[in-house]
């Protein structure tokens, strides 16, 4: 499945909540489901700061693709690490390049990309960015 | 006491608002009130009926907005019962005023080596402004630590004073505990050590009487939106034979009485420290807003909040691991909490999506963070116009938010 077509995918699966509670109940269970991140990881050299919850991001290279990993102390943030995980991860860093991460918005949680004292999310997408662009170069 | 709780609601057509279609409930007044029909009017009548710019030219809408405007300036004297409207400087808001002491006390009184002490309780907004002084004079900055509980250790303040100290900074009322600060008794301590009290009075004000020449405080400070009056206008209350002693803060128009390219004189206090066209028709809504908070009683006011506090308190407390940060025996209406195994942020988010409007993080106080050793709490804040159904539905949103996150 492509980058937008996954995306396609979570927006539709939140659509099937109406109410809000609910919307967050299925964050905080994709939250908890998040793979635990090596403590080794939860450095300072991996965090993203965030006013509110601490994340932690770390990405390696495999045959040419990008993986991350992440975690969160909030287990909301951990839902939503979870699902930028599931948009990003195993691609190639052209891919995360030429794609528009819009889900966010599209779910209406775009409160949580406030450009300061946000949850670090906005960071998050900051710093996947940069990983691609970075190994984007190292490839060419 | 008589303290009609319908009617004043009524003031406020934004506390029926429904958000996720849910009654709102807001309990964030520490960090802003909504604000009141008389405030809004003000606002409303001043553009339709006399604007004009205050202090300069000799027409009717300038004089009547002059006139307004310096009215606003001895009711705000009055609100806290300053000896004199010339020591009622307006503002920014509390944060500015607290710069401005910063810059222009500290220009004039602080040396290399001189020592500013500054309570473990402090928003940020009154830390850094004398962290940035002490920088540029080589001066220090000396820590007044808390207790368990979120009292200040005043008992230090005599070993903690000495040659060198030129200044106290400290919190009328904490932020994030509550805690009311001895402030008279602290203030007593340090004059009787020859050492002026600069007092942040955000959170009290608007919470309880307040009456500065009690109090003997040199300098006190405070912000109109967290009173129910409108943003971007900040008092600052200093004594005369000091503000008479500082050079002015910014320069501009309004501040000066004569200008030649060689040398300018200044004005007389306060207008030396209002440089440039200050927030006119923000300072006359303020004044609505004064008037109201007179109008209801500040100890009214007190006493209602007092009672809220107490429900919510104990109704907080039946929660199984939830523990409060604060717990002294003098507190204003704010409740800062974390339940056991469940970040803040979580709660915070799950209790919005339910209506209730409240702040979860560290509050600005990264120090008191440090102290209890947390990433932030979640914290409750009432404002006069809240209620025990209030509380019950913060209640009943908790209880299901602590069942899903557990």
């Amino acid at each position: 499945m492509s980058i937008e077509e996954i995306q396609k995918d979570i927006v539709e699966e939140f659509s099937l909540y109406d109410d809000w509670m609910d919307k967050y109940g299925y964050l905080i269970e994709l939250g908890n489901q998040l793979k635990e991140l090596d403590p080794i990881y939860k450095t300072d050299q991996y965090l993203i700061k965030g006013c509110q919850s601490r994340v932690w991001l770390v990405a390696e290279k495999r045959d040419g693709k990008i993986y991350f990993k992440g975690e969160s102390d909030a287990v909301i943030v951990k839902g939503l690490v979870a699902l930028l995980l599931r948009v990003v991860s195993g691609r190639y860093p052209k891919e995360i390049i030429d794609n528009d991460l819009h889900f966010i918005e599209d779910l209406g949680l775009t409160r949580h990309l406030s450009p300061t004292r946000s949850n670090g999310l906005l960071a998050m997408v900051k710093q996947i960015r940069l990983y691609a662009v970075a190994y984007n170069r190292l490839d060419n | 006491m008589h303290f009609d709780i319908d009617k004043i609601r009524n003031y406020f057509p934004v506390l029926r608002l429904e958000i996720y279609n849910k009654p709102l409930v807001y309990l964030d007044n520490a960090a802003s009130t909504q604000k009141p029909l008389q405030v809004l009017m003000a606002y409303e009548k001043i553009h339709n009926d006399y604007y004009g710019n205050i202090h300069r030219a000799a027409h009717y809408m300038a004089d009547r907005a002059t006139s307004d405007f310096e009215a606003v300036r001895k009711k705000a004297g009055n609100f806290i019962n300053a000896s004199s409207e010339k020591e009622i400087i307006f503002t920014k808001g509390t944060t500015e005023s607290i710069n401005l002491v910063a810059s222009s006390f500290g220009e004039q009184f602080i040396r290399p080596g001189d020592e500013i002490i500054v309570t473990e309780m402090e928003h940020h907004s009154n830390i850094v402004p004398w962290q940035l002084l002490t920088i540029r004079k080589g001066a220090k900055i000396i820590k007044l630590p808390i207790s368990d509980i979120g009292e200040l250790q005043t008992g230090l303040i005599p070993e903690l004073i000495n040659a060198k100290t030129k200044l106290i900074a400290v919190t009328h009322v904490s932020n994030v505990l509550g805690t009311i600060n001895p402030v008279k008794q602290i203030i007593e301590t340090a004059h009787a050590r020859g050492v002026p009290v600069f007092v942040d009075g955000a959170q009290a004000v608007q919470h309880l009487p307040v009456d500065v020449q009690d109090l003997d405080a040199d300098f006190y400070a405070f912000s109109a939106h967290k009173m129910y009056g409108p943003n971007g206008v900040g008092v600052l209350y200093g004594k005369e034979k000091w503000l008479e002693q500082m050079p002015p803060y910014q320069g501009g128009g309004e501040m000066i009485s004569e200008v030649t390219f060689e040398k300018t004189t200044f004005s007389e206090i306060p207008f030396k420290f209002e440089a440039g066209t200050p927030n006119i028709t923000g300072v006359i809504s303020f004044g609505a807003a004064i008037d109201l908070l007179t109008e209801i009683g500040l100890a009214n006011i007190a006493e209602w909040e007092n009672s809220l506090l107490l429900y919510a308190t104990e109704m907080l407390k039946s929660i199984k691991g939830l523990n409060i940060y604060g717990e002294s025996g003098k507190k204003s209406g704010v409740i800062s909490f974390n339940i056991k195994e469940i970040h803040p942020y979580d709660l915070g988010m799950l209790l919005d999506k339910s209506g209730i409007a409240l702040r979860s993080g560290h509050h600005c106080a990264d120090p008191l963070m440090k102290y209890y050793n947390i990433p932030g709490t979640v914290r409750v804040s009432f404002g006069l116009y809240n209620t025990r159904e209030e509380i019950d539905r913060l209640m009943a949103a908790l209880a299901r938010a602590v069942e899903m996150l557990k």
